[in-house]
């Protein structure tokens, strides 16, 4: 099979998209000729022309409208956001609108549009290259938010999305675009090209939003977790020796709770990670739902470990990052408790 | 034939590998756009929205009526700011190769926008700047050290550690924060304006963004507010071609310049030579006078070019010509400011050499003294507290736990 980077499953999946389905267009601020500041629309638009995918004026509000208005004449748009910490300016649109189109008009109108954008640190981006702002959409209902964390995943899920009439925001964590990253930036930088899951198929497949996936089987404890966090987890896991079961959540809306709270309650423990903050972050919605679901099966308080309750700065990025020690001292916290 | 309706996509002029072709540029001879009264009507003024400001012509003279008629020191002064401006920004590109700092961005080819801009404005009118405006703390006399410790995140640096590298501020100087979200300082620059107003007070806001950015719904805000309270502000465009490897035309720049959003919105708009240090002068002088005389705000697009990389992280190899820059038409800023100097016989290659040594030195000086501060890689580090700070003027408990257990989780 062949090996591809997450930049590379990507491209794949618009490619598949755009060859299958005329009604699959693409806009976004550089994505066109420069084939995008990441080089994840590399080549589209050289290959289904201008007017399939679309450099657009910088404008992210301007992006989503339009894309919506595409989509309720007939396409299935893709939009990029150039970056998730310049989301905001569309999030009217989005919240507003793309959400609850479907709803307030009472399924006569809907927009199938997904979004694309990369979320979080750990490239030297400061407090405008690298925010995780996933929490925030969740919150809204309406549209289906997703977070992949390999090359395999990246195309099966983004190929879901574009499928998808609901609207998707898809989330790629951009310090996982060329390997996976345990959170130590001091180690030599791994490659996809040696890992199992940067073994992606050519052709059309899908992983389903709204399945989480168990990465690791473990016994003594569920640690729960998407994204870059991933691979930080299963670096603490193994560091501490713990047998714990990983579970990528994937799709955080809609959330497969069964999967989650089917492992809490074997493994009786729980620890949540994500790098965005803490407050009011998915994690709440995480430990809520499997304290509701898992209570009597719980030997210890659910944990919560997460980046800190500030913006992200430039200068402390490793200190900020929930790094393997700041995973490791949470799930010793949460062995440990009683 | 029957007409159907199409999709028209904006189309770069030369790509990679073809002739630079600025066809497409239109431009007035210098001297031949009048320069009406500062309080002259928007209705009366629309053409300099769409014809050039321009003073120095090609035999480097300075004719017209918006000659400035500066003294020759500023004209040294103006030049020595850009060479400086200039200087640094190669000396900062250098450090970020060698890995000293993360992240550069150039204005090379653009320095006569915030020179002399800066030059035309009072110490006490409060700038809105973007990414790409450093002149303004060389001509504000920010010391370069202070600018190099933020660049190097180190010790020293005004931003505490937060902020990617350019991203400074000065209060005392009267220069905002530079944001790394396109467009939001423009219509806070209105609001500051309209503040000064409300206070009668005469200080002016004045704001900067590129043509890319002008697409951001912040722009329109903007230009609104400014127009319907008539707030004293001067509001930049600085149309340098190219947003990363986005050409203006997808800004909007194909139809109508962007200088004529002005009188659209119902406000004065005056389209400049951004490389004719004493054209843009000119022009904001104008404008400064009629924000500062209760005749409303102006809206300036610079026609300029981005001589260099969009940042660190860009290469326009990618989807320009390589010798684009080369072909612009309305050259570099400082050669021309130099040539109309030398024509002046106010300057000479001997002293030009003089000056780039002189300033080559302050610049070396001044990195090595802010290196002494810590650089990204090596050196004395901010304190990792600091992190904490500032998120609220008084902490709340909930960060000084955050800030406790990251002490502990870093064995301090
Ligand atoms: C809201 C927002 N969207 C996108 C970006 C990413 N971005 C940074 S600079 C830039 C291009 C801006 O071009 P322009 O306004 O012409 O300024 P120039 O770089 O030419 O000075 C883009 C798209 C951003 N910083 N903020
Ligand atoms: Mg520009």
């Amino acid at each position: 099979m062949p090996q591809m980077n997450m930049i590379q499953a990507l491209n794949s999946a618009m490619d598949i998209m755009l060859a299958r389905d005329p009604n699959v267009v693409m806009l976004g601020e550089d994505i066109g000729y420069f084939g995008g500041v990441f080089r994840v629309t590399d080549g589209l638009q050289k290959k289904y022309g201008e007017h399939r995918v679309l450099d657009t004026p910088i404008a992210e509000g301007g992006i989503v409208g339009a894309a919506i208005g595409m989509g309720v004449n007939g396409l299935r748009p893709v939009a990029e956001v150039q970056f998730a910490d310049y989301i905001y300016p569309a999030c009217d649109q989005i919240f507003s609108e793309l959400a609850r189109l479907r709803y307030r008009s009472a399924g006569d109108f809907w927009a199938p549009v997904t979004i694309r954008t990369p979320c979080g640190g750990g490239i030297r981006g400061g407090q405008t290259h690298s925010q995780s702002p996933e929490g925030i959409f969740t919150h809204v209902c309406g549209i289906k938010v997703v977070m992949p964390s390999t090359p395999y995943d990246a195309k099966g899920l983004l190929i879901a999305a574009i499928e998808d009439d609901d609207p998707v925001i898809f989330f790629e964590p951009k310090r996982l675009y060329n390997g996976p990253f345990d959170g130590d930036a001091n180690k030599p930088a791994v490659p996809w090209s040696t890992h199992p899951k940067g073994e992606v198929p050519d052709g059309y497949y899908t992983v389903p939003i709204g399945k989480a996936e168990i990465v690791r089987k473990g016994s003594a404890v569920t640690m729960v977790a998407y994204g870059t966090m991933i691979y930080v987890c299963e670096a603490a896991a193994r560091a501490l020796g713990i047998d714990a079961e990983i579970i990528d959540v994937r799709s955080m809306v809609p959330l497969d709770t069964d999967t989650i709270c089917t492992s809490v309650k074997k493994t009786g423990r729980c620890l949540i990670a994500h790098e965005a903050t803490r407050f009011s972050g998915f994690g709440a919605e995480l430990s809520a739902t499997i304290q509701e679901e898992c209570f009597w099966d719980l030997e210890a308080p659910i944990g919560r470990v997460a980046g800190w309750d500030t913006p992200y700065p430039h200068a402390f990025e490793w200190e900020y990052f929930p790094g393997p020690l700041r995973v490791a001292a949470a799930l010793k916290a949460v062995m440990e408790a009683a | 034939m029957p007409r159907r309706s199409r999709l028209h996509i904006p189309q770069h002029h030369s790509r990679p590998g073809e002739e630079p072709d600025f066809s497409y540029l239109e431009t007035s001879p210098a001297g031949a756009v009048p320069r009406p009264d500062v309080n002259a009507r928007v209705r009366d003024i629309g053409n300099l929205s769409i014809d050039l400001v321009r003073v120095l012509d090609d035999n480097h003279v300075a004719v017209g009526q918006w000659n400035p008629h500066l003294e020759v020191q500023d004209l040294q002064i103006g030049l020595r700011h850009m060479l400086l401006t200039r200087i640094f920004d190669d000396r900062m590109q250098r450090a970020q190769r060698q890995g000293k700092t993360s992240f550069y961005m150039r204005c090379l080819g653009e320095e006569a926008v915030s020179v002399a801009q800066g030059m035309a404005l009072r110490p006490k009118d409060m700038l809105f700047p973007a990414y790409r405006n450093q002149g303004l703390y060389v001509v504000r006399g920010r010391p370069l050290v202070d600018l190099m410790c933020q660049l190097l995140s180190n010790t020293r640096d005004m931003c505490k550690g937060r902020q990617l590298p350019v991203m400074y501020h000065w209060a005392e100087g009267r220069i905002f924060s530079i944001s790394g979200n396109l467009t939001t300082q423009f219509p806070q620059a209105v609001g500051w304006a309209m503040a000064a107003a409300i206070k009668g007070e005469d200080d002016i806001a004045v704001s900067w963004i590129g043509e890319g950015s002008s697409a951001e719904a912040d722009f329109h805000h903007a230009m609104l507010f400014a127009s319907v309270y008539m707030a004293p502000v001067i509001l930049n465009i600085v149309n340098n071609q190219w947003a990363i490897s986005t050409f203006q035309g997808f800004a909007g720049g194909e139809q109508r310049s962007f200088a004529a959003r002005g009188p659209g919105y119902g406000m004065a708009g005056i389209r400049v030579d951004g490389n004719d240090f004493l054209a843009v002068h000119a022009v904001t002088q104008w404008a400064a006078e009629r924000a500062r005389t209760g005749a409303g705000p102006t809206l300036i697009e610079h026609v300029t070019y981005r001589g260099a990389a969009h940042s660190t992280s860009d290469d326009p190899a990618r989807y320009r010509p390589k010798d684009d820059y080369e072909k612009w038409p309305l050259g570099d800023p400082v050669l021309r400011l130099k040539n109309h100097l030398i024509a002046l016989g106010e300057w000479s290659e001997e002293r030009h050499q003089a000056l780039a040594q002189e300033l080559e030195v302050h610049v070396t000086e001044s990195w090595k003294e802010a290196v002494q501060y810590g650089t990204l890689t090596d050196g004395p580090r901010l304190n990792r507290d600091l992190m904490f700070q500032d998120v609220f003027k008084e902490m709340p408990e909930q960060l000084r736990k955050q800030r406790e257990q990251l002490r502990t989780e870093q064995g301090v």
